[in-house]
């Protein structure tokens, strides 16, 4: 496996090696039930999931649905539905991200700056985090339609609160890493307080930052489809499962290739980022080259 | 009375004054150090030659005493950019090349992109490293990154170099040729040297005076008048340089004696 890693394209065919392997194993698992009836054999014990083609849908189904009209009888096809809602999703998370971001960095230098902030702020960021994220999307959205926010811009809001707290934390760590003979220099130099943070304390914070970064995309997207789902924003990938999985005895495949769908949203967001760091880190430092 | 370069007078630090923990790190230190002497700080760890170098460079302030370089208050001289400063790690920022690091201080002070570039050339010529502007630090041995770190300490021509054991991860071999070095640098551009070490031979071989200091709280036990004149490697076998060095040696042994 690490040969075929260094190898181009050979992440590809563990990709693809992996994906197929996965099938295999569903496939396998659902003749295996029909095998034995849907029990564990020598017992009279159920499999704990049925195999049957509504709750295991068979893969060719899966994959099929993609291709299928997304209402019998319509045009638009499955996959470029689930495509525009993805792109209505990607947006929202994209601007969450975005905000999320903006406030953990500020939260991370505020923090840096004035000890109290520091003390005073720990204990608030931590519970935020606790909040679950369901019971605090419609408020958000409610209070958002009493305002001028539309209500996918409160759902950005609402996955800006899942990611601004990585940021903080990691920043803040990131931010504090330079060495004391750096920050004597620094000083030596009599570089004020912004250029100490901008020249020195940033750049240390890379390696800090880009984890951080990398989570806050992924949790971005979970951010945007809950707070759709909770809140019952029209348009995006959480609204698509949520109706389809309303009509899952009708077509059990597409749940799943909803389902699919985000998950490739995650995963497209998060090489995204992978991206952007090999760009702005690329040859900078001796473990990264 | 502002011929000094350096003229540190009853300078106390205490650290943590006042709490359980307080530690007195120097006691009653007087030096003078004159323009273009290299004075070197020795003794035992604890003894506060380091805390000594940082109330200099006004990275640490004394608790009372007054420290002057080249005449002023020592948080002007700061200000003012009057010294510069290297320590044991070269300190560079890894994500800056070569002749970036060099430029730093000089980008601080709000040098034009051409008249740093300009520097940063010259000073990699006076530490030998012409070829290596566009290479990051971690592609530069050990002691490379130190001559680097260094011809960032000298980047402005301040008059007065504050060093902290600069070479003292370095291996034998390199040291030596860096203290060489150091000695032509400085020589050439007639800088004060105020250099922190631990080692005998080094503080020997470099150093017009040598202040050796006794640890907890820190005060000058000695200073030792060394002197060599002209030196090269051939210094380090020569008579003289070992009873300099044995000079010194005993006044260690009676530091760690009266301990």
């Amino acid at each position: 496996m690490t040969a075929l890693l260094g190898r181009p394209g050979g992440r590809v065919i563990i990709v693809v090696f992996t994906l197929l392997l996965l099938a295999a194993t569903w496939e396998g698992y659902k003749a295996f039930g029909s095998w034995s009836d849907g029990l564990i054999p020598g017992t009279g014990t159920e499999l704990p999931v049925a195999p049957d083609d509504l709750t295991m849908p068979p893969v060719l189904d899966i994959v099929g649905s993609f291709f299928d009209p997304v209402q019998r009888g319509g045009d638009e096809l499955l996959a470029v539905f689930l495509l525009k809602a993805a792109w209505f999703t990607l947006k929202e998370a994209a601007l969450g991200f975005l905000l999320g971001t903006v406030v953990g960095l500020g939260l991370a230098v505020l923090m840096l700056r004035w000890r109290l902030a520091d003390r005073g702020l720990v204990p608030w960021i931590n519970i935020s985090q606790t909040i679950p994220l369901i019971a605090l999307a419609p408020i958000v959205v409610t209070w958002g339609r009493g305002t001028f926010l539309s209500d996918s811009q409160a759902v950005s809001l609402i996955a800006a609160y899942l990611t601004f707290f990585p940021v903080a934390v990691n920043g803040l760590a990131g931010l504090k890493s330079p060495s004391a003979e750096s920050l004597e220099l620094m000083r030596s130099y009599a570089a004020p307080w912004r250029k100490t943070l901008f020249l020195l304390r940033f750049p240390a914070a890379r390696p800090y930052l880009f984890p951080a970064f990398k989570l806050a995309a992924t949790l971005s997207v979970v951010g945007a489809i809950v707070g759709e789902i909770s809140a019952g924003v029209r348009g995006g990938l959480g609204r698509v499962i949520l109706d389809f999985s309303g009509r899952y005895s009708t077509g059990p495949a597409k749940v799943y290739a909803a389902v699919i769908a985000a998950g490739l949203l995650g995963l497209f967001v998060f090489g995204l980022t992978n991206v952007v760091e090999r760009r702005m880190v690329k040859g900078q430092s001796g473990a990264s080259s | 009375m502002t011929s000094s370069a350096v003229l540190v007078k009853g300078v106390d630090k205490v650290f943590n004054a006042g709490s359980g923990s307080e530690v007195k790190a120097l006691s009653g230190i007087d030096l003078d150090i004159a323009p273009g002497e290299f004075v070197s700080l020795i003794g035992p760890s604890g003894c506060g030659k380091s805390t000594l170098l940082r109330v200099i460079a006004d990275l640490v302030a004394p608790t009372t005493g007054t420290v002057e370089v080249f005449g002023k208050p020592a948080p002007q001289a700061r200000i003012d950019q009057d010294y510069g400063m290297a320590f044991q790690s070269a300190g560079l920022f890894d994500w800056r090349k070569v002749a970036a690091n060099i430029e730093l201080p000089l980008e601080l002070m709000g040098w034009s992109k051409a008249d740093r570039r300009a520097r940063a050339r010259e000073m990699l010529e006076l530490v030998k490293l012409p070829e290596f502007g566009d290479h990051y630090p971690w592609q530069l041995s050990g002691g490379m990154q130190q001559r680097v770190a260094i011809a960032r300490a000298l980047s402005f021509k301040p008059q007065l170099l504050l060093m902290d054991e600069p070479f003292g991860a370095l291996d034998e071999m390199t040291r030596e040729h860096m203290q060489n070095e150091l000695l032509g640098i400085t020589a050439e551009v007639g800088t004060t040297v105020v250099f922190v070490t631990h080692s005998i031979s080094e503080a020997a071989f470099l150093s017009d005076r040598v202040v050796v200091l006794s640890p907890r709280p820190g005060r000058v036990h000695s200073i030792v008048d060394v002197k060599l004149g002209d030196r090269t490697d051939d210094t380090r076998e020569d008579p003289e340089f070992f009873t300099k060095a044995t000079e010194i040696r005993e006044a260690l042994r009676d530091v760690e004696a009266a301990a």
